[in-house]
């Protein structure tokens, strides 16, 4: 019994850790979204992290709890730079600006020594360990949750709504929305950092336009009405191009196909609290 | 040696701007992003390749057909996946992801199809003429380049400002259920907006295909990225903005390229845009968009 | 309590605004009225801080709101409803009301994070307070409705609650009764009554004449941006001025 699950485990751990690290990605551009901002650095913010987290651990040798602080709190400041102009765009040209900074970022890391260039860092320790990921993953969804029911989670979801109206009640709004963008840029930085000792390599090509629309993928699949949505639409996507290996070259098709089918039929995404309640409520009319 | 790297910039410009129109197009008057276009303009370029050369077909021909079978793919993605989503209402971001998985999709047909490697158009395709002009040399294909990009967006112009089409399309794009309610035919002129801009979004893919000389499954991708830095500088829905914000990328690329380091030139573009829209929130042209009813 | 001094506003060669002077004493409810497109609700916008002034200035009980921006404002103590209502229509009314009580809980970020006694209390004294504003509009059975699922004037109670509970001292209303039937308005004016012996100073844009007529004890009369008349509504009621605005010149027959 113990070896079945040791060669399980050695076949699939990177896979379900990815599925840690895929989670606490959605839900970084969760709380964005759920200020109402459609930031899609998230991906470079977690190269940020990852590459920040590996060249402290394979030149410096720092200890990895360290380096995973580091890891969170580099990109927090490029968010805070950056915050502060880009945040006054809004709605699509906030999406676009974003990804610009994104690209900015591959490319400077694509051309610099220290980073290794377009061949990436290699060698990176693994370090990461089930029970970081879901400790990370864990304190993150607490986290969530606690801010949702307290002044930050309602200013947040006002702004949403309505920026106009949420000024008028006394809520700063550019510094909430700076606030969003930077916590967002943590998690995604510790998420990169977790990553890249996860994976011991990584490259400048792993985290440009391509993953910042998986990110977001992810999150809006799963539903962005509460923490739960992101967390499914990490597993889902995840786990897909896994379980539909038998189809070679032609898995990422239907990938794109059940992604059309799901946007198709459940538009607010898999977990949405509006439809199971509607749902609820008829099956109540029903049996009434 | 300048005036040959302007000339290499219209092109090249030239080529982004018809690409950025579709996408363009496909914003201001459908109000979506729409994420396959790059796909799009990537099997545009593989129907022209195998026109010319499974079908032996001059390349005029070629590319007319690549552009009606684009257009035809875009009509049953709009027809398919966005329309089923406008009836629904959905909120603003969804049909933009339903876009990332129909990219997803074709991305992944056509490596099936065709294999992940990069294919040429036979040799021949194109005329190697070319005409030197004091310091400058023009081949066949660029003049055919930005003559082509050129003609069609001036096209696409007088029909957006002279025609009683494109009032109702601008119309549209400003207030989708008020010019329901003028009884102009909303859902067909969605349809003719897509089947146009996905042939636009192929022709670019024939040229683009033609310039480089290296088609493959993923050459859709890089472009799309390049699609939106142009109708960001140009302006989100602004045909004109399309035009001159892919003139200016071009240019800013061949130059970076030619005068700083061919390293850095995504960075350059893509940090010329950040700044761009730091001191302008909207894009060179484009004015606050806010769509009301 | 507030005071407009000299206040314009102009939209490129558009002058919305010239040149408004008057003074909102506190403890009042005070009427602004004017035909349609008079730039009453352009006045509010410019004193809540939404629009910059183009010259003059705005002084609320000392302090001038040049510059301020809106969330400020409001902490100094205006608070503000719309014309065409801007509640948040995905939260509950409970949930709308606490928003507006975001200045007043300082709980720090450790209290919230580890649900300490600090983020308790006041929470909980927040929803209370909630419920009290919410029965003050007699919307209390509601609470855990959504705010989308109310009728409009039940909707147009539910921003007067909410702006209360940024504990103003000054409530600007932007039209408070449009939309309403006599019976709904009967009952906001009661309410406002009451309200404004509670302690509240009460600015009201209307363009129902008996309503403003019936509650307002001061008024102003804006027409094309300039003031044209103040005073008691029977002044106002006998002002030529106002007439002619309101319906045109005599015919000399």
């Amino acid at each position: 019994m113990a070896e079945a699950w040791q060669t399980f485990w050695s076949t699939y751990s990177t896979l379900i850790l990815s599925i840690g690290v895929n989670a606490m990605l959605a839900l970084s551009i969760y709380l964005t979204l759920s200020c109402g901002l459609l930031a899609m650095a998230n991906a470079a913010f977690m190269g940020i992290g990852a590459y920040t987290a590996a060249l402290l651990t394979v030149h410096l040798n720092w200890p990895f709890s360290a380096v995973l602080i580091a890891g969170g709190l580099s990109p927090a400041l490029v968010a805070l730079l950056i915050g502060i102009p880009t945040l006054r765009l809004s709605g699509v040209y906030l999406a676009m600006a974003t990804l610009g900074f994104g690209e900015v970022v591959r490319v400077v890391v694509l051309n610099l020594e220290l980073t290794g260039g377009p061949l990436g860092l290699n060698g990176i320790p693994l370090q990461t360990e089930w029970w970081q990921v879901a400790l990370w993953l864990l304190l993150t969804l607490y986290g969530l949750a606690r801010l949702r029911r307290s002044k930050v989670g309602r200013a947040f979801e006002a702004i949403k709504e309505d920026e106009v109206a949420a000024r008028l009640m006394g809520i700063d709004v550019t510094a909430y929305k700076l606030l969003a963008f930077v916590l967002g840029a943590v998690i995604a930085g510790v998420a990169g950092a977790l990553n890249a000792h996860l994976t011991f390599f990584i490259s400048p090509g792993e985290y440009g336009f391509e993953k910042a629309v998986d990110i977001l993928t992810m999150a809006v699949l799963g539903g962005t009405a509460s923490p739960v949505g992101p967390v499914i639409g990490a597993t889902l996507l995840t786990l897909l191009p896994e379980l539909l290996r038998f189809l070679k070259d032609f898995r990422l098709a239907v990938n794109g196909l059940i992604l059309i089918l799901v946007v198709l039929f459940l538009p607010r995404g898999i977990w949405d609290p509006l439809r199971f309640r509607a749902l609820w409520q008829q099956r109540r009319r029903v049996t009434a | 040696m300048f005036e040959q790297q302007l000339l290499n910039a219209l092109t090249l410009g030239s080529v982004y701007a018809l690409f950025a129109l579709g996408f363009t197009l496909i914003f201001g008057v459908l109000g979506v992003i729409n994420l396959s276009h790059g796909a799009v303009f990537m099997l545009g370029s593989y129907a022209a390749l195998l026109l010319v050369s499974k079908v032996s077909l001059p390349l005029c021909l070629a590319l007319l057909i690549a552009m009606l079978a684009t257009g035809l793919l875009g009509l049953i993605i709009d027809f398919l996946v966005l329309k089923p989503l406008r009836a629904r209402n959905a909120p603003h971001l969804i049909p933009m992801i339903a876009t990332i998985g129909v990219a997803i999709l074709l991305t992944s047909v056509a490596q099936g199809l065709f294999g992940a490697q990069v294919q040429r158009f036979p040799f021949g395709t194109v005329s190697e003429a070319s005409f030197t002009w004091g310091n400058i040399h023009i081949t066949v294909l660029q003049i055919g380049i930005v003559a082509m990009a050129l003609a069609l967006m001036a096209l696409l112009l007088v029909i957006m400002r002279r025609t009683q089409l494109g009032r109702a399309l601008r119309a549209i794009a400003e207030a989708p259920k008020a010019a329901y309610l003028l009884g102009i035919n909303v859902e067909g002129l969605f349809l003719l907006t897509s089947f146009v801009a996905a042939a636009l979004g192929g022709a670019a893919g024939v040229l683009i295909g033609l310039s480089f000389n290296a088609i493959t499954p993923f050459m859709g991708q890089p472009m799309l990225l390049k699609g939106i830095a142009v109708i960001i500088l140009g302006g989100m829905g602004d045909i004109r903005g399309a035009l001159i914000g892919g003139l200016f990328l071009g240019l800013a690329e061949v130059m970076s390229v030619a005068y700083i380091s061919s390293d850095f030139r995504d960075a350059i573009s893509f940090g010329l845009l950040f700044l761009i829209l730091l001191v302008r929130p909207s894009g060179l042209f484009g004015q606050v968009l806010e769509r009301k009813a | 309590m507030l005071r407009i001094q000299q206040l314009s506003k102009h939209f490129g060669g558009l002058g919305v605004l010239q040149n408004v002077s008057f003074t909102v004493p506190a403890d009042t409810i005070f009427g602004l009225i004017g035909p349609n497109g008079a730039g009453k609700t352009t006045l509010f916008n410019v004193i809540t801080g939404l629009l910059k002034a183009s010259a003059g200035t705005v002084e609320f009980n000392g302090r001038h709101l040049t510059g301020v921006p809106p969330h400020r404002i409001t902490a100094l103590g205006i608070a503000r409803t719309f014309q065409n209502i801007r509640i948040f229509k995905e939260m509950t009314l409970l949930e709308n009301v606490i928003v507006g009580m975001h200045d007043h809980l300082d709980y720090g970020f450790f209290s919230l994070l580890f649900n300490l006694n600090t983020f308790r209390r006041q929470e909980s004294g927040a929803r209370q307070r909630a419920l009290e504003l919410l029965s003050w509009v007699r919307l209390e059975p509601k609470a855990g409705m959504l705010a989308d699922n109310l009728s409009y004037g039940e909707q147009r109670k539910l921003e007067l609650a909410r702006a209360l509970a940024t504990d103003p001292k000054l409530l600007l209303l932007d039209e408070p009764v449009a939309g309403m039937n006599p019976a709904e308005k009967a009952e906001l004016m009661a309410a406002i009554r009451t309200i404004k012996a509670r302690g509240y100073s009460i600015f009201l844009i209307e363009h129902d004449m008996r309503f403003v007529m019936g509650l307002c004890e001061r008024i102003a009369v804006l027409n094309f941006g300039s003031l044209i008349a103040e005073g008691t509504p029977e002044e106002i009621k006998n002002n030529p001025q106002v007439i002619e605005a309101y319906l045109g010149r005599e015919e000399t027959a």
